[in-house]
């Protein structure tokens, strides 16, 4: 790519962004057309993380290729894992105990939690507030202390299996999980008085990186992406699964579709999230955690796709399958890839430094898009 | 719309349309030569009105390829399921990136590893593999002796 450095006919500059810079978090090329300072066209160039994880699944069995999703959208690997799992069990037309559902749902919440606590601190130092992301790394640091316990990891969790959950909750996980309440509802205030309503913050969020809800939709972008343009996109409310449908929790949407308003999104579906950890954390139901389910899985000859809302967006499993103990054709269409199609309608016409807020806001996650 | 009236409804509009049974979702079976028009009637017909393309997968059969496309509509909640088979030799099938602009992003990915080839793309080269990269690899045929690992 090398060659591309340099000026076109028009006196454009071509320039490099990653894949080793800091504000593309992890390896993100960007080469971009610059008219002075002004962005003119921003190019991905993707792969630089590409493990064709798609290809290993087609030889990895119903139970072990979940294991490998964990290692996409690793800020959500507890809800890739759940996708999964909710494919083959749909497949198989297995039924979830009550336990395993509900754990489920509050290891996806606290997975959300931990996820828009580390975009936060990253987007903000983005900008050039450095101290958010000290803030935010302290209470992500007690999300991954309860997650260590129960599923004896921090980053891969692996957790979720075909039928339920690998293992029990650990005994504190409630205390924890409700001291951890106690303690974030104060944090999140201070991260409101932090930044939100902070004049230089604000300056370089409103009205930077337009996306319309129209320009949203057509470019297939979900999550906090889409819901700040006006798309109601969010699956926990329009395809509920396991316990979503009886919970009282809000989509949140804003109409801004600018920066500021992907901010605001991902703000307020942090204290959504609280509010429904709160709910089921005294609700937990006893018995199973894990259904019976035979020694090897074997979905029938079929097609079956299953999504869920991570904290970046809408996953889907496609699983074609021929009958046999592995997929034929497996397809992870993640949310990453399709918001970052949009980047270019977004940052054109911007300044240079505006594109570093953008994909702070767009909230990537590389190896998600790369798969 | 559930899937018996979104079955109705598309046998007034397409000339002899082919539905596949069992799965979730209605799924109809396009020919390549049709899809662009077809595409277009489905984005904007009225009370059709798919205007979100959520999944794009190639499948390589062997025998033969089959683009899927998933469609949904933000305004009434209903999907489809479009498949198109395609030739294992030359396989070329119409963009719809004009019509989905998310499609030109995995239509750049279903070339890259699959192969196909989409006439009228703006810009399809290879995506996540490098630009003088051969073969496609995630056709059932492929083989790497260096970068693969069969367990």
């Amino acid at each position: 790519m090398i060659e591309e450095i340099g000026t076109t006919e028009l006196g454009e500059l071509v320039v490099n962004l990653g894949p080793q810079h800091p504000s593309t978090h992890g390896v993100l090329h960007l080469v971009i057309t610059l008219s002075g300072e002004t962005i003119k066209k921003v190019e991905p160039h993707l792969g630089y993380i590409h493990r064709s994880i798609e290809k290993m699944c087609e030889s990895l069995s119903y139970r072990q290729f979940i294991y490998v999703t964990s290692r996409m959208d690793y800020l959500s690997s507890h809800i890739n894992n759940h996708g999964c799992a909710l494919c083959v069990e749909k497949g198989l037309q297995i039924e979830v105990p009550a336990r395993a559902g509900v754990i489920r749902v509050l290891m996806d919440e606290l997975t959300r939690l931990a996820s828009h606590q580390l975009w936060w601190g990253a987007m903000a130092m983005d900008v050039g507030a450095l101290t958010p992301f000290f803030h935010a790394f302290r209470e992500r640091e007690a999300i991954n202390d309860i997650m260590e316990e129960t599923c004896g990891a921090r980053l891969t969790m692996n957790y979720m299996a075909p039928g339920g959950v690998a293992f029990d909750l650990h005994p504190d996980f409630q205390r924890k999980v409700k001291e951890f309440l106690a303690f974030f509802r104060t944090k999140i205030d201070e991260y409101d008085e932090l930044l939100t309503g902070n004049v230089i913050f604000r300056g370089r969020m409103e009205g930077v990186g337009y996306l319309s809800r129209e320009d949203a939709i057509s470019y297939g972008c979900t999550g906090p992406t889409a819901r700040a343009s006006g798309v109601s996109c969010d699956i926990r409310k329009i395809a509920p699964y396991e316990v979503y449908d009886q919970l009282a929790f809000d989509e949140v949407r804003e109409s801004g579709g600018d920066c500021f308003a992907r901010y605001i999104v991902r703000m307020k579906e942090m204290r959504q999230s609280l509010s429904i950890i709160d709910q089921l954390i005294d609700n937990i139901p006893e018995g199973e955690f894990l259904a019976k389910t035979k020694a090897v899985l074997k979905l029938p000859k079929g097609e079956f796709y299953s999504k869920v809302e991570t904290a970046r967006g809408e996953f889907g499993v496609f699983i074609i399958s021929e009958g046999g103990t592995t997929p034929y054709r497996i397809k992870f269409r993640s949310p990453g890839f399709s918001n970052l199609s949009a980047l270019d309608r977004m940052a054109r016409g911007h300044k240079l430094g505006d594109l570093v807020a953008i994909m702070g806001t767009l909230d990537l996650v590389i190896p998600d898009i790369d798969r | 719309m559930n899937k018996e009236v979104l079955k109705a409804r598309l046998e007034e509009l397409l000339p002899i349309p082919s539905f596949e049974e069992g799965g979730e979702w209605l799924a109809v079976i396009v020919d390549p030569a049709a899809w662009d028009a077809v595409a277009r009637q489905l984005r904007s017909t009225g009370g059709l009105d798919f205007d979100f393309l959520f999944c794009v997968t190639a499948v390589d059969w062997k025998t033969h390829l089959t683009m899927i496309y998933h469609l949904t509509s933000t305004i009434h909640r209903h999907t489809l399921v479009v498949k198109i088979k395609l030739e294992p030799v030359n396989p070329e099938v119409p963009t719809v990136s004009g019509i989905w602009r998310t499609a030109e992003f995995h239509e750049r990915e279903a070339y890259d590893l699959m192969g196909v080839v989409f006439t009228g793309h703006p810009d399809l080269r290879r995506l996540f593999m490098t630009d003088d990269w051969k073969g496609w690899p995630l056709r059932k045929d492929y083989e790497d002796p260096v970068n693969m690992i069969k367990l």
